[in-house]
């Protein structure tokens, strides 16, 4: 397929209709309109359903109702936005149902602005929610990533029957990037036949979709299911680190530089910078945050001196960095938070004063 | 001998958790009837509220959904608009219905979605030990209301059929009770209009149905009807508010 050059909202919504999603829910906020606006032109298209919803709140439970009876559903916002539909999370994950929900972080708390931010983090990997689950938590990095991660997310929202989040930042939705589509996907709402409204001949009984457990031992059990289940996410992307992780230069790198989303192709530009300057600098990027990808952390921590994590916040990621590490090297953190993105040459600054510390 | 009565096939064998006298079970039947004489229950898709009805999925022997607190509208507009050709139906109270869910009944009413939602008026919080409802009346009593409602203060009953009926796009909205024999015989007329119309894809239908909560009122069931009656009628006048397709007459 030829390149073409798109927006990275739109080149999400186009991902997401060549995965089989044709169902959108959502309700309007900046920075992530360009996300519904393109679905709502393009859904139609394809027969599918485009619905402006009346909340956030409204939207979420459209997506629980439609993965429900077997939908490949998705709904987006951003941070305002996405705390509203926390509840309605929960409940899918308690349900255990499947869908994609794109969170493009503006700057909070309270409305903040509009301008790109990482502050979702503890909210994306920590639940969110209120009981104990876990959302699959992917962070692209590129308009191209913002495609691809889109055609994965609904796969593993199947596959783990769990609800995918992309966490994506006002920068990558906005910004416009050359971006090769990646080859369409079929998908058959039949196909699972756990859905309400599945009617094949091979029905014995009827199918329920619920989050409510009243015995304290049925509960119990249930979560004990869920926790295995999160496990065997956790394995899968253990074992298939490179879906999970990226690392560049790390192999000799004394000092190991930490982000993820667009701070991640900044904190590039930093890692080449400092080798021409002498410094041994490297780069992890997590792609996948939860399930967050610690042993590769616990790895270099026995070979690199220092971490510095860079994030568009005053620092959340850092802290699964640090659990990762275990005290075994310094983790140092530099942010910007309130919509700021920083500039190579301030981390670059940064890494000097960790390095030749005076 | 003939037999004149029997279960439908639609309602399980389970046991009821309702308090006795409670008309949920009332209520569940005459559904279960509807979509039975219609012969969808085979694609229907029941959406339960949370309330004393939460667990409504263990009496009807069909596809069900539990809804968060307010939201099965939305939930049966994500069901509905994936498969269309099933018929879906939210059951609610009005704590669920009337409070915590009056953007979903309203937006989803003015959608003009294609499915049924059976409104249980009962003028309580019943499942969380009876709280004061917005459609508590006046005066009455309740554990969040315990010196009566304060009409100054807490404002009046809500009229949710009658401000249903004000929107354009809504296909069917009536109340009704099942105080008597008489009028259950009317709730299910009602009830099957509406999945009439839902099963023609005529439309959004509303089925308002005016009901006791013997336990929370502190009054016997037969008590409870009498006061229902007397009291919760004239603020809740019965009748049928919109039908634009005329499916009363038909
Ligand atoms: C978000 C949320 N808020 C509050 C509750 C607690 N709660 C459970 S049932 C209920 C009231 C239900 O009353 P109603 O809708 O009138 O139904 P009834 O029990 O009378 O049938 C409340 C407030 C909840 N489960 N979830």
């Amino acid at each position: 397929m030829a390149k073409v050059l798109m927006k990275g909202n739109e080149a999400l919504g186009e991902a997401a209709i060549l995965a089989g999603c044709r169902y959108y829910f959502g309700y309007p906020i900046t920075p992530q309109s360009e996300l519904p606006a393109y679905l709502a032109k393009r859904l139609p298209q394809v027969d599918g359903v485009f619905v402006q919803a009346e909340s956030e709140v409204s939207a979420i439970n459209m997506v629980y109702g439609a993965a429900s009876a077997g939908a490949r559903v998705m709904t987006s916002s951003s941070s305002p936005g996405i705390s509203l539909k926390q509840e309605g999370i929960s409940y899918i994950a308690g349900a255990e149902l499947p869908c994609l929900i794109v969170n493009v972080m503006r700057g909070g708390p309270g409305l903040g602005n509009i301008n790109p931010s990482q502050s979702d983090y503890w909210q994306a990997t920590r639940g969110g929610g209120h009981g104990d689950y876990r959302t699959l938590v992917m962070a692209p990095n590129s308009v191209q990533e913002m495609a691809d991660f889109t055609l994965a997310a609904f796969e593993y929202a199947d596959r783990f029957r769990n609800p995918v989040l992309m966490l994506s930042d006002g920068v990558l939705g906005q910004m416009m990037e050359p971006v090769v589509m990646p080859a369409p996907k079929d998908y058959d709402m039949d196909s699972k036949k756990w859905s309400l409204g599945y009617t094949g001949k091979d029905k014995t009984a009827r199918n329920l979709c619920t989050s409510i457990f009243m015995g304290q031992e049925e509960l119990e059990e249930h979560n004990w299911s869920l926790y295995q289940k999160y496990q065997v996410i956790t394995d899968f992307f253990k074992a298939n680190k490179d879906l999970a992780v990226e690392e560049y230069l790390c192999d000799d790198a004394e000092v190991v530089l930490v982000g993820y989303g667009i701070i991640s192709r900044i904190l590039k530009t930093v890692v080449e910078k400092c080798r021409k300057r002498g410094i041994k600098a490297g780069l992890v990027r997590p792609k996948v945050l939860w399930p967050f990808p610690s042993d590769v952390f616990a790895k270099l921590a026995d070979k690199a001196s220092k971490f510095l994590v860079v994030e568009m916040s005053y620092g959340q990621m850092v802290e699964d960095v640090k659990l990762a590490v275990e005290g075994k090297k310094p983790v140092y953190f530099f942010g910007r938070t309130g919509g700021a993105v920083p500039s190579d040459f301030e981390i670059l600054n940064e890494v000097d004063k960790i390095v030749r510390p005076d | 001998m003939k037999q004149v009565f029997g279960k439908t096939n639609v309602l399980s064998a389970n046991p009821t958790h309702y308090c006795p006298g409670c008309d949920h079970g009332v209520v569940h039947r005459l559904i279960a009837e509807s979509l039975e004489e219609l012969e969808v229950a085979d694609r229907s898709i029941g959406v339960a509220p949370v309330g004393c009805s939460v667990f409504a999925y263990d009496y009807f022997n069909i596809d069900f959904n539990q809804a968060a607190h307010g939201r099965a509208p939305a939930v049966a507009t994500g069901i509905k608009r994936t498969r269309p050709d099933s018929i879906v139906f939210t059951y609610q109270g009005d704590g669920d219905l009337a409070a915590i869910g009056t953007a979903e009944i309203i937006h989803a009413a003015n959608r003009g979605e294609n499915i049924t939602v059976v409104f249980i008026n009962n003028g309580i919080y019943g499942m969380t030990g009876g709280q004061m409802a917005p459609t508590t009346l006046v005066g009455m009593k309740t554990q969040t209301s315990p010196y009566g409602r304060d009409a100054a203060t807490m404002g009046s009953p809500i009229r949710v059929s009658e401000i249903i009926a004000t929107l354009e796009s809504p296909a069917y909205v009536t109340r009704v009770t099942v105080n008597n024999i008489a009028n259950q015989i009317k709730t299910k007329k009602a009830i099957k209009n509406a999945f009439t119309l839902q099963k023609e894809k005529k439309g959004f239908s509303f089925v308002e149905i005016v009901c006791i909560c013997p336990t929370n009122w502190g009054k016997k069931p037969t008590d409870a009807h009498k006061w229902l009656t007397e009291n919760m009628l004239p603020v809740f006048p019965l009748g049928t508010f919109k039908d634009i397709h005329g499916i009363e007459k038909a």
